[in-house]
Order: C-alpha cells, then sequence, then structure tokens
C-alpha cells in the first residue's frame, strides 16, 4: 500500500511580499509551510528559515573526490605499465594537473547537481498541488503559501491561521484515497 | 512602479517568452532558414561518409601539415562557445543583470558549438571507431591512454565542458519549461514540456537549494572555460615547434576565444531579437553590452598579437623567421586577413550609434568570426608547413572535402540553434522577472 499524500490548503497571493510575512508567520506557528513563486524572491530564505548546505557541501565532496580519482588515474597505468621516456618521470605531476582539474569540476558539477535534486525530490512529474485550480500561476505572476495537512493537524484550525494571513483564495488538494 | 504594473508585466514577460514555440512569430523565415541549415547537415553526412570511406587523404592535410582544416576548426568552434559560458557564469557572478536576456542563447550556442567541435577530432583520426580508446577504462588487454601525453587532455577538457555546459543549460532552463508547461494548451506540448520540467513546481526550498547549485556551477565554469582553451592551446606550446612554443598561448588564447564567442552571440542576437519579435527583451542595452564586451576583448586580443610578435622577433632565430614568414611567406594572407578583419571592423564600436545597429553590429560579428578564423589558420599552418628540414616542408592547400565538411558543421549547428529557438524558452523569463521584481524595469 503506497504512503498517502497528505492534504495541502493552498493560499494564493497577489505580491511577494504578504506571502513572505504570511509563511514566515505560519512557519512561527509550527505548520508545515511551502511557499511557490514564478520567480526566486527576495527573502524567501529567511521566511522559510532555511539553512540547507548539503548542496554547497556536495558539490566539494565530489570535487574532491574527482580531483584525487582524476590524478590516480593518471599515477595507476603509469605505475603498473612503465614506459621510459628519455627518462622522463613515470609521475608527471604537471602534466597531470590538467585532467586532474577537469575531473575535479566534471566530479563536483554532477555530485552537486545529483544531489540537488535528490534533495528536491525531483524528478516528480505529479503532485497533487498541481490540482489547484489557479496552482498553474505559480509559474506566471501568483504567489502561493501551501499548509501541509500532516497527521493529527486540525484542517479547520489550518484554513483559519491561514486565513488569517489575508490570502485572495484558500483551496484544499491531495489527501484522498486513491481510487 | 504599483503592484498593478508589476504583476502584469510579470504576466506579459511569460506570455511574450513561452508563447514562442506554439505560436511561433515567423514560421516561414524560420522553415527558410532551417532548410538552408538542412541542406548544410546534408553536405555534412555525405563529408564524413566520403571521409569515413576513403580516410583523411582527401582532404588536404600532409607530413607535416597532419592537423590542417579539422584541429583549427575544432579550435574556432570551442572558442566560440567560450562566450556562452562566459556571459552566463562570469556575469551572473557579477551580478550584471543584462545578462539575463542572453544567457539562454548564448548557453545554446556553446552547446551546439561545442558539440561541433568535439565531434571534428573524431572525424580527424584516422581510425575513427577506435576513438573510445581515449577514455580510460579496463580493458582485457590493459591498455591505458598515456596520460604523459598532452593529447589525452582534449578527451577529458571536451567532454567535461560539454557536460557542464549542458548541465547548466538545462537546470537554468527547468523552471522555464515549467512556465511553458503551465500555459500549453495542446496536449503534444503539455507532454513535451511537462516531461522535460521534470515536475518543477516553484517551491521555495527547491529554488534556494536549486539557486545554491546554480550559483556554484556558475563559479567553477568559468575557471573551467580558462582550463578548456588553455589546454587547447597549451597542446600548440607545449611542442617544440617556432611560433607555438610561447607561454604567450594560454592567455591569448582565452581572451582570442572569448572575442570570437562574443562576435557570435552578438549576431545571434541579432538573428533572435529579429526572428522572434523580442525588441522590447533583447534591448539596444544588450546590444551596446556584447559590442563593448566584442570591443574589450579584440583589443586584448590584439595586444596578445603585438606581445607574441614582439617576443619573437626578440627571441631570434627559427622564432623570428616563422613571424617574418607570416608576414611575407605564402599564407600571408591568412595573417594580414586575420589583422584586417578582427581589428579594423571593431574599432566603429567605440561608437554607441554603431553598437546598437543591428546591421553593423551583425556585420563586424561576421567580420570577427571569419578574422579568427584566419588566425587558427595562420597559426596552425604556417608553424607546420616548415619543418626542420628541406624534405619535409610541404605547403597545404584545403581542399573540396575540407571545405565541404566545414561547411556541414556550419549547417549543424545552425540546425541545431534553430530547433532550440523553435522549441524551447530563448529567454530566462524567470530572471527576467526576478530582476523587474527588485530593479522596478525589465
Amino acid at each position: 500500500m503506497p504512503k498517502l499524500e497528505p492534504a495541502f490548503l493552498v493560499g494564493e497571493f497577489p505580491n511577494p511580499e504578504p506571502m513572505l510575512a504570511a509563511t514566515r508567520t505560519l512557519r512561527e506557528e509550527g505548520w508545515k509551510v511551502e511557499l511557490y513563486t514564478p520567480f526566486p524572491v527576495k527573502g524567501m530564505k529567511e521566511a522559510l528559515g532555511f539553512t540547507g548546505r548539503t548542496v554547497p557541501h556536495a558539490f566539494v565532496i565530489g570535487g574532491i573526490v574527482g580531483a584525487v580519482g582524476g590524478f590516480l588515474m593518471q599515477v595507476y597505468p603509469n605505475i603498473v605499465y612503465p614506459l621510459d621516456i628519455g627518462g622522463r618521470p613515470m609521475v608527471a605531476v604537471p602534466a597531470f594537473m590538467m585532467i586532474t582539474f577537469e575531473l575535479l569540476v566534471l566530479c563536483s558539477v554532477l555530485t552537486g547537481i545529483a544531489t540537488m535534486f535528490a534533495k528536491n525530490r525531483l524528478p516528480r512529474l505529479h503532485h497533487p498541488l498541481f490540482d489547484a485550480t489557479r496552482f498553474h500561476l505559480a509559474s506566471d505572476n501568483r504567489f502561493f503559501v501551501s499548509l501541509a495537512l500532516v497527521d493529527g493537524a486540525d484542517e479547520a484550525k489550518a484554513r483559519s491561521a491561514l486565513e488569517r494571513q489575508g490570502p485572495s483564495s484558500i483551496e484544499k488538494v491531495g489527501g484522498e484515497v486513491p481510487e | 512602479m504599483s503592484d498593478r504594473t508589476r504583476d502584469s508585466n510579470y504576466h506579459r514577460i511569460t506570455g511574450e517568452v513561452v508563447s514562442i514555440p506554439p505560436k511561433f512569430p515567423a514560421p516561414i523565415t524560420w522553415a527558410i532558414l532551417f532548410g538552408f541549415s538542412m541542406i548544410g547537415v546534408g553536405l555534412l553526412i555525405l563529408s564524413v561518409i566520403m571521409v569515413f570511406t576513403r580516410g583523411v587523404e582527401i582532404w588536404g592535410n600532409n607530413i607535416p601539415v597532419a592537423w590542417g582544416f579539422p584541429i583549427a576548426n575544432y579550435i574556432w568552434w570551442i572558442a566560440i562557445g567560450h562566450a556562452g559560458t562566459l556571459i552566463s557564469a562570469m556575469l551572473l557572478m557579477m551580478n550584471e543583470n543584462w545578462r539575463n536576456t542572453t544567457n539562454r542563447f548564448a548557453e545554446a550556442m556553446t552547446l551546439f558549438a561545442v558539440t561541433c567541435g568535439g565531434l571534428y577530432p573524431i572525424v580527424h583520426l584516422g581510425r575513427p571507431w577506435f576513438f573510445y580508446w581515449m577514455a580510460p577504462y579496463f580493458s582485457t588487454m590493459t591498455v591505458w591512454p598515456q596520460f604523459r601525453s598532452p593529447l589525452t587532455w582534449d578527451f577529458f577538457a571536451v567532454l567535461t565542458y560539454l557536460t557542464v555546459s549542458l548541465i547548466f543549460w538545462y537546470i537554468g532552463l527547468v523552471p522555464d519549461l515549467a512556465a511553458a508547461r503551465d500555459r500549453a494548451t495542446k496536449r503534444r506540448w503539455q507532454v513535451f514540456f511537462g516531461l522535460f520540467a521534470l515536475g518543477w513546481r516553484g517551491s521555495g526550498t527547491h529554488w534556494l537549494r536549486w539557486r545554491q547549485a546554480y550559483v556554484i556551477t556558475a563559479a567553477i565554469a568559468v575557471p573551467l572555460v580558462v582550463s578548456v582553451h588553455s589546454e587547447i592551446s597549451m597542446l600548440f606550446a607545449a611542442g617544440p615547434i617556432p611560433g607555438w612554443t610561447s607561454t604567450i598561448f594560454p592567455p591569448y588564447f582565452v581572451l582570442g576565444a572569448a572575442f570570437s564567442g562574443f562576435a557570435v552571440v552578438t549576431m545571434l542576437a541579432v538573428v533572435v531579437r529579429s526572428l522572434l519579435r523580442l525588441k522590447d527583451l533583447v534591448t539596444e542595452r544588450h546590444l551596446d553590452m556584447l559590442g563593448r564586451l566584442t570591443l574589450a576583448c579584440g583589443l586584448m586580443t590584439a595586444f596578445g598579437y603585438v606581445a607574441e610578435t614582439y617576443t619573437s622577433l626578440y627571441a631570434g632565430s627559427y622564432e623570428a623567421q616563422t613571424v617574418m614568414d607570416r608576414f611575407t611567406g605564402p599564407y600571408w594572407w591568412s595573417f594580414w586577413g586575420a589583422v584586417v578583419f578582427n581589428f579594423v571592423p571593431i574599432q566603429l564600436l567605440w561608437w554607441r550609434k554603431i553598437r546598437v545597429a543591428p546591421v553593423f553590429t551583425f556585420l563586424i560579428g561576421l567580420s570577427v568570426a571569419v578574422g579568427m578564423w584566419m588566425e587558427r589558420y595562420m597559426l596552425l599552418v604556417t608553424s607546420l608547413y616548415r619543418d626542420w628540414l628541406e624534405s619535409s616542408v610541404n605547403a597545404f592547400q584545403g581542399t573540396f572535402w575540407d571545405w565541404a565538411l566545414f561547411i556541414g558543421f556550419i549547417g549543424l549547428f545552425c540546425a541545431g540553434f534553430l530547433l532550440f529557438v523553435r522549441f524551447l524558452p530563448v529567454i530566462a523569463q524567470f530572471e527576467v522577472k526576478e530582476q523587474v521584481a527588485e530593479e522596478g524595469h525589465a
């Protein structure tokens, strides 16, 4: 039996500032809150209280692994299959730096981007929020706040908490048992 | 500005950008251009079949000019690609918001240019079916690439650059694909955009992680560009060949790359804004800034010419002979052609009136593209054709198939770019909106 998605209450705001204020207040009231905007809005980091550093760390770790692995990859065949070319050193560090750097970049970017998608739980082609009638405007010019009704949350209380923030509309989506 | 106008501005920007693919403004012009590009692609396929069946003998390549057209063109293509990354990544780091309307198609240009460039060395291999021998893998014969040779650098540089450019372009595109998905009315567009938007829903936490990833990728992409073109220059500079073995090469190549790339971005900007009627998004200001960048990089490249000539003459001996041969030898046209096409027309860019005139900037861009091609040709051929011994002096001349392959790749580039323009959002609409929100105007 697949795990049931929680229901969401979605409030629409015409402007970013009240949306940010609503997010902050609702979060401080202890609700599981998320905002949706057509573009990154200044101040949403503070409003959401986002402190995640996983993605930057993933870039660093990927870079280190890539650089070390890339360097050793070049050392290995020259040790196990030594070719004396005019007495030049087997481990030619300056010549190896080029590929070391390229693999640093490649592994760093691949790890970082993969981590970003994994942490965001993307790709996920459908989400209950897409059922909200006006949610398509979240990629145009409207700003949305969602409250997740995680187990035990009182819907009426959540609705009045969201209403106090003055959204132009509220809609409930998701949460039904799939047919 | 009131909230209402700001709000309608957002809506206008979304509409203007994402409605392009379903309601393409210039289908006939597009079809004609695409038709010509496809003729080029046909020529490319024919040339590749020819070279794969008859071998590289159909080209002008000889010993000592074993590199010929393919390597000169490889450098030319990769160099053009670099400007896309620089515009996008460097200007993002510097918070230059005007990049927002140019970065998307500049990055697309990078992708197609690097694809063309990356294919050239493979076609150039005498036995192209063994191209994967460049990759390190545990084979049954335990044969590895020779990592102490500069030729292994290419493989990793181009592979990394292509992958990173593709990822950078795509993750920047995802939010716009989502916007296009939400606007699409026809089923096939909904499915197409829906799949590639990966279910992006503009969540705040997603944006924040996305931003971290995007900015760090940009920060890594800038030194990557420098490393890739330095690497290419060192393929030359690491060899004991007069006219090549110079410490000036890495910066000289990187600046020349940026120069030719900015010139091509300008040409594409002119085409995109008139073909897609985007004159209020790609404005005179953008042409103005691109003109300034082209001029600045051009002057720095010119300084590279002066410095290179000076050091060679100062060094004397073979170096000086090669420089004199470039001035007055059989390939004098490629040297002076490079000087004239690269540095004379760009002087017009000192005037703002010229910088914002699309016809002029397009022609100046074209002149720089031609000039930089001549420069690569000159660097390659003049240094190689006169080897140390009289017996190994062999003049080089491109054949019909050399040119056919080159024109074919230009066709491939144009076809790829036109498909991008036709099917994907060419402008980062969410970044333009962000700029509207922060500055109050687009």
